[in-house]
């Protein structure tokens, strides 16, 4: 494969940096791209500009544009294009413009990606990393604002995997793509000014599925992922000052899904609240309550929910897009309401 | 073209045919389930195609795939041990009648929904270039699948990577039920290659000479980094659709016009005014395959079924 690697990428930090989310996705993009020359990063836009997020930026330059390679705007045959570079030597990098154009690449990620393996009795493995930036906040209006985290959960064969901190943007983006099997991996568009510590290095890599506990409490769980994470974390500072010790648990991988994480917070808080960015029903929010019940879990306090309304859409207008999508301040009430102060 | 490539072109079109008429009466015995699309008539299109591939080449099929995975090499007992749904099938009876894979031979997959092993092969093809060989992909499809969004995604992509891939229509004059003069305002798909930037190439899909040469100039040109081309290849299916389908809705007299140009007859006639295969020879050689055939079905189901936990391991290679 024709690159321009060589010196061409300054020695990966090794350690604890700042960075923003942005900063931390490119990262996870330069140390993955330099450290394995079968990856390259394909979409709409990636190389111009350096991606529409500008999470590319200056990755064009380094690797060349056989690597970091523009598409037409076309995701489901896109999609079936890094399919046949993952089963012949290569580990494609998918960007997804929006989360919302996710569908459109419906029979690649629900028929082909998942059951190849599977169809061909294990004949191949699907290196398939699909980043797919979504959420709202953006002023995006209705068709360009989904999350999408839960749309794909279902689904034997694929992994699915989310990131709410520089940190985990870093670690978590680059253990789906060391990954053999096909992940999607979900950003969310209003985080990539948020910075944070993010562990550079092969060090920083997390390891595949679990879930992580940032911030330990004892007197509620607040399961969250992406903006919805951010905003947990907020809460969770609010509610130190009213004496109210929450826990925050950034679910991280939404398939494989690590409930042994959020039951042992439960066992310590013994009381949940889902903050997610999305409709409750058939979400990673209502599986999670089903799970936790099926395995025997006794609520002697029912779970709390913050998510957005099933009976409504995202709409353009500023002020009702920030009224619907949950704030730090609607998290820290439910938290007191779960905990009943 | 020599006489001894002919002649094994004649066998292989001779093992395909025999294979679907043994997978059909395996139907009626109930010793094949589920759903089935045989390729009976239309030999000359995979075996031409197929015929001028390397070894390093990558191949996508359809769920009508028997004849391209024979073509390709594979054994008739992994392709019966697959319809079987035992483990002496090519994907261990996972996949199944609509999924003939073999990565050792470089198919790299059969697809089940119709255009998706379009783009797929694409990406082979990239791949290839960007690890900087020169194989080059060949994608099997129908003529139902040019009205779908792949095909088109697919053609604009290759063609402006010049990959080296060449896609290859099988038109058999019916997408599943439906005339494709219903379904589709051109007379020649080929002609949808010029929307794309690419030759279209039209051939007799009978005459698996024909076929060989347009497939071996459009690899040719892939190969030089002159990019895809789309070949039209024209034939006809003489069975329905899948296992249900009886065919009603065919113009009486079209199947009896289309055995007229059976290409295993035409190939023999060839043959034999050529003094290569006479007729007793043929005949010889039918019954000598028919005995492969039978002996192939009988070894694949000597195998066990593959257990659940094994079959746990494809989901995920972690």
């Amino acid at each position: 494969m024709s690159t321009r690697t060589e010196g061409a990428v300054a020695e990966p930090e090794a350690g604890t940096v700042e960075l923003s989310y942005r900063e931390a996705i490119n990262a996870a993009l330069a140390d993955e791209l330099a450290s394995d020359p079968t990856t390259l990063l394909m979409g709409e836009d990636v190389a111009t500009a350096g991606g529409v997020f500008k999470t590319n930026e200056g990755l064009s330059d380094t690797f060349g544009t056989d690597r970091i390679r523009n598409t037409p705007i076309c995701e489901n045959g896109f999609m079936g294009v890094a399919l046949g570079m993952a089963v012949t030597g290569l580990r494609p990098i998918v960007e997804i413009m929006f989360s919302d154009f996710l569908p459109t690449a419906a029979d690649a990620i629900v028929n082909e990606l998942p059951k190849f393996r599977f169809m061909s009795g294990g004949q191949c493995e699907v290196p398939v990393t699909v980043r797919a930036i979504g959420g709202g906040t953006g002023r995006f209006g209705t068709q360009h604002s989904a999350t999408g985290e839960s749309w794909y959960m279902g689904l034997p064969g694929l992994k699915v995997a989310t990131a709410g901190t520089p940190g985990s943007a870093y670690s978590v983006l680059r253990a789906a793509i060391r990954s053999n099997d096909p992940v999607i991996f979900f950003e969310h568009k209003g985080l990539y000014g948020r910075k944070g510590p993010v562990v550079r290095g092969d060090g920083g890599i997390s390891p595949l599925g679990d879930a992580a506990v940032l911030r330990e409490g004892s007197d509620v769980t607040i399961v969250a992922t992406l903006l919805m994470l951010d905003r947990a974390l907020a809460a969770a500072e609010q509610l130190a000052g009213d004496g109210i010790d929450a826990e925050v648990v950034e679910l991280r991988w939404l398939r494989p899904f690590d409930v042994d994480s959020v039951q042992a917070s439960l066992a310590k808080t013994k009381r949940l609240l889902i903050a997610e960015e999305q409709v409750h029903v058939a979400g990673w929010g209502a599986s999670l309550i089903s799970e936790l019940t099926l395995r025997g879990w006794r609520w002697d306090n029912a779970p709390h929910v913050v998510s957005l309304p099933d009976h409504l859409l995202i709409p353009y207008s500023p002020s009702l897009e920030d009224a619907l999508i949950p704030s730090a301040e609607r998290i820290a009430a439910e938290a007191r309401a779960a905990v009943g102060k | 073209m020599s006489g001894d490539r002919r002649l094994t072109w004649y066998r292989q079109m001779v093992e395909i045919r025999l294979f679907e008429d043994k997978v059909q009466e395996l139907f009626m015995q109930g010793r094949i389930e589920g759903t089935t699309h045989l390729c009976q008539g239309q030999e000359a299109v995979s075996v031409g195609a197929v015929s001028a591939l390397r070894d390093d080449d990558y191949l996508t099929i359809t769920y009508r795939g028997h004849g391209h995975a024979l073509a390709r090499g594979m054994s008739m007992t992994a392709a019966f041990g697959e319809l079987m749904g035992l483990t002496s099938g090519c994907c261990r009876g996972v996949g199944g009648s609509m999924h003939l894979t073999d990565f050792s031979r470089g198919l790299i997959g059969a697809f089940a929904i119709v255009g998706a092993g379009l783009p797929v092969a694409v990406g082979a093809a990239m791949s290839s270039k960007l690890r900087g060989s020169d194989a080059a992909a060949l994608t099997f499809f129908g003529d139902g699948a040019t009205n779908i969004g792949t095909f088109h995604e697919a053609l604009n992509m290759a063609s402006v990577w010049k990959a080296p891939v060449v896609f290859v229509i099988e038109n058999n004059l019916y997408g599943e039920y439906s005339p494709v003069r219903d379904t589709t305002p051109v007379d020649d798909l080929a002609d949808r290659a010029k929307a794309h930037g690419m030759p279209g190439v039209v051939v007799d899909g009978q005459d698996i000479g024909a076929v060989h040469q347009a497939v071996s100039e459009a690899l040719a040109r892939g190969r030089a980094g002159d990019g895809p081309t789309l070949i039209e290849a024209k034939t006809y299916r003489y069975r329905g659709h899948s296992r249900t389908d009886p065919a009603k809705y065919r113009k009486p007299g079209e199947l009896e016009q289309w055995r007229e140009r059976d290409p295993i007859t035409l190939l023999g006639a060839e043959l034999a005014a050529a003094g290569l295969l006479d007729e007793a020879a043929q005949k010889a050689l039918h019954d000598e395959v028919q005995q492969q055939v039978d002996d192939a079905a009988d070894e694949a189901a000597q195998a066990p079924v593959i257990t659940l936990e094994e079959v746990e391991d494809y989901v995920y290679a972690h």
